[in-house]
């Protein structure tokens, strides 16, 4: 596939992203951050995410499961995941976050319980939704080419 | 009108978050703008920073951490006569919440996710 190919399918595939609410505008303030000088930033950040919500959906699997339910303590990992969520952008876990601390208000384990399991797919897809973007800019700088500048004009 | 990155300015700022993530977002924004920086993990590191000597003209202030929050340490850092601009960055929005951390001794408030944009309104009231 030409550069040319490869970098509408970037575009393409970029806003349908977007479109979808996978991610919001705040994503691109990451890719703003990135420049010749931290060529990584954006890929660094999305690690270093996905590494701290896999502790923190790990963390609150077993707070669920305790015969005795400390809510204070799993609106605290929730407000961190929404927090760091929100940070790069992953709209949809950070939505799923919102509802998830209405439900720890409301001390209702039933709902929490389906609320983290939407959240560790919502990861699990915006994870994976990444993980191919990345893989694109890695074959368009691979062949040469750049990577288009996003607007978010749709 | 805030610096850029190519133009280094006199500025100094200190993040304190828990989040490495977030200590790594916002000091790539800071560095963007031409602002020194460094981070720190959590409330008693932002005190103990400026016990041994160091002075900084922004704070960005996370509320929750562990072993000081951010309203404790902005409480401690006014009292020890810190006069820097700090400014608490939380994910709060209730007013209750936000007016609580104010009145510990803020200048100012923002809402995360932190932008560049939010970021500069900040430095050009600091200027």
């Amino acid at each position: 596939m030409e550069v040319g190919q490869m970098q509408r399918q970037w575009l393409d595939y970029t806003r349908s992203l977007f479109i979808e609410g996978f991610l919001d505008g705040q994503f691109l303030q990451l890719e703003q951050l990135q420049d010749d000088n931290n060529p990584d930033f954006v890929v660094e950040v999305v690690s270093l995410f996905f590494q701290d919500s896999h502790k923190l959906l790990n963390d609150l699997t077993i707070a669920l499961d305790q015969k005795s339910v400390d809510f204070k303590k799993i609106d605290a990992h929730v407000h961190q995941l929404k927090g760091s969520s929100s940070s790069i952008g992953a709209q949809r876990v950070k939505n799923c976050c919102i509802a998830f601390r209405n439900f720890c208000e409301e001390q209702n384990t039933d709902a929490c319980l389906k609320c983290l399991h939407q959240v560790k797919q919502e990861c699990c897809l915006v994870k994976n939704k990444l993980e191919t973007l990345f893989r694109l800019e890695q074959q368009i700088m691979a062949a040469g080419g750049s990577i288009p500048m996003m607007e978010l004009s749709f | 009108m805030a610096p850029n990155e190519n133009s280094a300015t006199e500025l100094t700022a200190l993040v304190v978050d828990d989040d490495r993530q977030l200590r790594m977002i916002h000091q790539r924004m800071l560095n963007k703008v031409g602002v020194k920086n460094q981070a720190v993990e959590n409330g008693k590191e932002a005190v103990q920073i400026h016990c041994s000597g160091q002075g900084f003209d922004l704070i960005l202030m996370d509320k929750e951490m562990p072993l000081m929050n951010g309203i404790e340490a902005t409480k401690e850092l006014r009292s020890m006569g810190i006069c820097s601009t700090i400014v608490g960055v939380s994910s709060h929005t209730k007013e209750k919440q936000i007016q609580e951390f104010m009145e510990a001794g803020l200048d100012d408030y923002l809402v995360k996710p932190l932008n560049l944009a939010k970021l500069r309104s900040i430095l050009d009231k600091i200027m």
